[in-house]
């Protein structure tokens, strides 16, 4: 094709013109491109900087230690053991579920667990290790750390957990811990962010659950560089966290030991209050659990033995139960009469076995009668008429200020799970809650501890304590937080008269020493030693005429659930009170015969500090106090025992 | 008697051609490529493995076939335009048929020893085509009507072929830099203004319909579109890539955090962070200086190309030089506005620094036809 060389040149001209044009646009954009990264990188910098920082850097806490708790000689209560949990790195395992199988065969693991597991595999990245089986034997780990080879991806892991080691005997006052449960979270306002950290424990129920906050310590942090999908590459700093407070108790977990197994598998409890300091050093329910069954996650079916029991292990009667006091409350009847002056120690009341008030019969647990009984006699044989007669003097007004001012009807704000409150009622308290005007009725059944009257265990133990130190003492059961010494609770001196009090004292002391005291069978012969006390039967039913008159069936002849309850409460020694208690047996019968023996024992154990020596002991029961002591320390050991082999 | 006979004499021959090599340019090429291989063995975590060697061997082999078609004169790749373009659409058939889909896309043919992208080689031989095309066509001709239409044809097939498989990055390349040839041709502007006109009118009427009865578009195209215009609606799905490639870029800063220090890269915040987003990674690392030092480079490779364009008169030898650095400058520019958030997600590699061997050979190839178009012109 032939060309003109000027119309060549031409657009040879105008290519180069275009060239440079479109040169220009080049550059112009490369301009651009300039200062937007000027733009993102110089004036944007330190944002962006910043965001970079935000992705790369995670702020994971650090569970603190939970505070330890001990008895009042240091032996310790609950603890922070190191617990292995078996861990599976699905990433690092290839075939999972081949793994998993040949894990399966070295030790049991829980197709429950597994499958959750499982579950979780699906949600997480395959980098962050799963949990496959929680709280497993050193044993176990060592078949898991020899074959290690066979399986890829599993990995033994420590981590802290909460331990119990004495069991059933602090099942009920020191509670247990668990891990928290949305039910908790949602409870909070504004939960720390501690709380949401996987299987982190907190109390659940007693005194772990009551000083949470102070057991519990202040969570650390520490700074991780984490890539895009969440693998932490390395650790960059920490700060640690603050250890839980730790507790020392004011019970003597030897004698609480002791107590647990004199109740053994009845459905009772006993409280023993130090009447000096207000410590209660022990406070027992039966029958109880073993807590560390909680901490692990107990099983449906432990639990519903647990919830299906008739004698409800799971509850601690000793604050949470509240039972009519019988005639352990007759000492308060009497103080109210002495302190108004309305009767003398040596004026007597005609006692036939019965009392008409307003048309209706009111009984003496004695269908014969006392004949002539004054106040000594009427605690030392618990007449009952005798305090019909002075309950319709005093009122019940005055009557239920006395229970109040001795602890009745208050709530002992230890730090346990639902403290009752009990009840000790008067006018007004009937007139707001039935609507309805008081009987004179109620006031006799009220003399006797029955009818409305409700008391725990706690309180009689506290009622005891007053009555035995005339000084209003208040129960402790934190002795020292950290090492530091909480206040005691020897209270102040009551305004009441001493002369009265020692009246009602040498009642108590008649009832436990003299012939025909109901308490006299539960005595206590070493001098020095001698205990004063009181027994109570109070009733579950009401007996109905017809009953009376077919004979009153005795006792051992109807349903568990409808028998009496059998309560005594006691002080030792009679000079110069140093322990007191109250013990309550659900549906034991008669007070002096099911509670009674396990007051004085308890007590004996507490002044001898250890098992006493036969010689405090009537003649005649020694062998059989031998034999029980004998049972007893055969059990105990037989249950330690069984605590070793189970942690070897 | 054509032009270039009347002086094939004074065109060096022989083993001279070599001292006619363009040799900054090459430096400027093997710097580019050096940068390229620092990046990778940062992204690798201090290796040379899994990338540094391969694109090291790659860059070797594209330096000998710069080599080999810089020693073959200019105007035997004119009169094998045709055939390339042809052999290259034939390659595009293929991955249409056979090709190995890999990133959601119908891109490779695996040839065994190393995956062709016929897509890669489309960009060179189509601008190769058009060259030789306007060479052939008389200069008053090129505005006609009917000699618009041909080059028009020879863009859009390919380009719509690429688009199926899909690749928006490379088709607008192809669309882009044929029109660019045809721009330097000497077409009149009425057409490129009418394109641009009738483009942007349609952007405007998309916007529009927004909403209304006649919407152009789907809605999750319409929230494709928002995710681009503002990534932080979207922080975790379509949007992360260029949150966290702007937060790689602005946390670099004015020096930067130096080389293996960048945190977003190494912990794989960035997405394709050794092909797409390399460049993220060297803002991160070396900074503002870093990545203007790299923009610098490349513009000097477009001057050194538009230098040799104007020097030559040889109008195929001029069109197919100034095609390549049109086909390079989008390259870098869509690349960096792409990571800078300026413009959609649409993958398109940094040249000759992300990782990939279609790329690096097909551009040492183009610019082995600057180095011979430098050659073989008559002095």
């Amino acid at each position: 094709m032939k060309r003109n060389t000027k119309d060549v040149e031409a657009s040879h001209r105008k290519m180069s013109r275009r060239a440079l044009f479109l040169g220009g646009l080049q550059l112009a954009f490369a301009g651009g491109l300039a200062m937007r990264m000027r733009h993102l990188q110089v004036d944007q910098a330190d944002q962006f900087r910043l965001l970079a920082e935000e992705n790369r850097i995670n702020i994971r806490l650090i569970p603190p230690a939970r505070g330890q708790i001990y008895d009042r000689n240091g032996m310790i209560l609950a603890q922070n053991s190191q617990s292995y949990r078996i861990t599976i790195v699905p990433e690092d395992a290839g075939d999972v579920d081949a793994v998993i199988e040949r894990l399966s065969r070295l030790l049991p693991l829980d197709p429950e667990d597994i499958e959750r597991a499982k579950t979780e595999m699906r949600r997480s990245p395959p980098f962050l290790p799963i949990t496959l089986a929680d709280q497993i034997s050193w044993d176990d780990i060592s078949k898991v750390a020899v074959n290690a080879p066979a399986l890829p991806g599993i990995t033994p892991e420590v981590g802290l957990t909460r331990v119990y080691p004495q069991r059933e005997d602090f099942a009920h006052v020191v509670g247990y811990v668990g891990p928290v449960s949305d039910y908790d979270l949602s409870k909070l306002t504004d939960p720390e962010p501690i709380l949401r950290i996987p299987r982190f424990q907190i109390g659940k129920v007693g005194f772990e659950a009551k000083v949470e906050t102070s057991l519990r310590g202040k969570a650390g942090a520490k700074r991780v560089e984490v890539n895009a999908t969440g693998r932490v590459m390395r650790e960059l700093d920490r700060r640690e966290g603050e250890a839980g407070a730790d507790m020392q108790l004011t019970i003597d977990a030897e004698l609480q030991s002791y107590t647990q197994a004199r109740l053994g598998s009845e459905s009772a409890s006993a409280v023993l209050i130090d009447c000096e300091s207000g410590d209660v050093q022990a406070i027992a329910s039966a029958p109880s659990f073993d807590p560390n069954l909680f901490v692990r996650g107990i099983s449906v079916a432990d639990y519903r033995m647990l919830t299906e029991d008739k004698y409800r292990p799971l509850a601690n009667k000793t604050v949470q139960g509240v039972y009519p006091p019988g005639s352990t409350f007759k000492m308060i009847t009497a103080l109210a009469a002495l302190e108004e002056g309305l009767i003398g120690t040596e004026e007597t009341v005609w006692c036939p076995g019965h009392m008409e008030v307003s048309g209706r019969r009111f009984h003496c647990w004695k269908r014969a009668g006392h004949g002539h009984v004054d106040l000594n006699t009427s605690l030392k044989s618990s007449c009952d008429v005798y305090y019909y007669d002075l309950a319709i003097k005093v009122g019940i007004d005055k009557i239920s200020a006395m229970a109040k001012r001795f602890g009745l009807g208050v709530r002992h704000d230890l730090p346990m799970s639902a403290v009752a409150k009990g009840l000790a009622p008067n006018r007004a308290w009937k007139s707001e809650t039935y609507g309805q005007d008081w009987l004179v009725g109620d006031t006799v059944n009220a003399s006797i501890g029955q009818g409305y009257m409700l008391a725990s265990p706690l309180q009689l133990a506290v009622m005891t304590a007053r009555l035995a130190t005339g000084r209003s003492v208040e129960p402790r059961l934190v002795k020292s937080i950290d090492g530091v010494e909480q206040p005691g609770g020897a209270g102040e001196a009551m305004d009441i008269n001493p002369n009265n009090l020692r009246t009602v004292r040498k009642g108590m002391y008649s009832v436990s020493n003299e012939r025909r005291g109901t308490g006299y069978g539960s005595r206590i012969i070493a001098e020095g030693m001698r205990m004063a006390g009181k027994s109570g039967t109070s009733q579950v039913r009401n007996i109905t005429a017809a009953e009376r008159a077919a004979g009153v069936i005795r006792n051992e002849d109807l349903p568990w659930e409808r028998r009496d309850h059998a309560l005594f409460v006691a002080y030792a020694p009679y000079d110069k009170p140093k322990y007191a208690t109250a013990v309550v047996v659900e549906h034991g019968g008669g007070g002096s015969k099911a509670a009674a023996p396990i007051a004085r024992d308890v007590l004996l154990q507490a002044l001898y500090g250890g098992t006493p020596p036969l010689e405090a002991y009537p003649t005649k029961d020694r062998s059989r106090i031998q034999a029980q002591q004998e049972r007893l320390e055969r059990e105990r050991l037989k249950r330690d025992r069984g605590d070793d082999s189970e942690q070897a | 008697m054509s032009y270039l006979a009347n002086n094939a004499q004074t065109v060096p021959t022989g083993l001279r051609k070599i001292l006619y090599l363009n040799w900054p340019l090459t430096l400027l090429l093997a710097s580019v490529a050096a940068v390229g291989f620092l990046m990778l063995y940062s992204v690798a975590g201090g290796s040379f493995s899994p990338w540094v060697e391969p694109q090291v061997k790659r860059f070797i082999l594209g330096l000998a076939v710069m080599l080999v078609v810089a020693m073959v004169p200019i105007w035997f790749w004119r009169n094998i335009s045709v055939l390339a373009y042809l052999a290259s659409m034939v390659l595009l058939l293929a991955v249409e048929f056979f090709g190995t889909v890999g990133m959601g896309a119908q891109r490779w043919i695996d040839l065994g020893f190393m995956r062709l992208q016929p897509s890669e080689l489309m960009k060179i031989t189509l601008v190769m085509l058009l060259a030789a095309y306007y060479d052939w066509l008389p200069a008053e001709k090129c505005s006609r009507l009917q000699w618009v239409i041909l080059p028009v044809i020879i863009i859009i097939v390919p380009t719509l072929l690429v688009l199926r498989q899909p690749d928006l990055g490379t088709s607008i390349l192809l669309m882009a830099a044929g029109g660019g040839v045809m721009f330097l041709a000497g077409v009149h502007w009425a057409y490129f203004a009418a394109v641009i006109g009738a483009a942007v009118g349609l952007v405007a009427a998309v916007f529009k319909s927004r909403g209304t009865e006649w919407q152009l578009l789907k809605d999750y195209q319409f929230r494709r579109i928002d995710t681009f215009l503002d990534p932080s609606q979207d922080p975790l799905g379509a949007g992360y890539h260029i949150t966290q490639s702007k937060i790689a870029l602005g946390s670099g800063g004015w020096s930067g955090r130096g080389f293996m220090q960048g945190t977003q890269s190494r912990l794989n915040f960035l997405p394709e962070k050794h092909t797409d987003f390399i460049f993220t990674t060297l803002a991160e690392e070396f900074g503002f200086i870093g990545g203007i030092t790299l923009l610098f480079i490349y513009l000097l490779v477009i001057v050194f190309c538009i230098a040799t364009a104007l020097a030559t008169k040889d109008r195929f030898a001029s069109l197919v030089t100034l095609g390549i650095a049109i086909t390079f400058f989008l390259f870098f520019a869509v690349n960096m506005s792409m990571v800078m958030g300026l413009a959609p997600v649409v993958g398109v590699p940094l040249p000759m620094v992300s990782y990939g061997g279609s790329v690096m050979l097909v551009l040492m190839g183009a610019f082995g036809l600057v180095q011979s178009a430098n050659i073989h012109r008559p002095r």
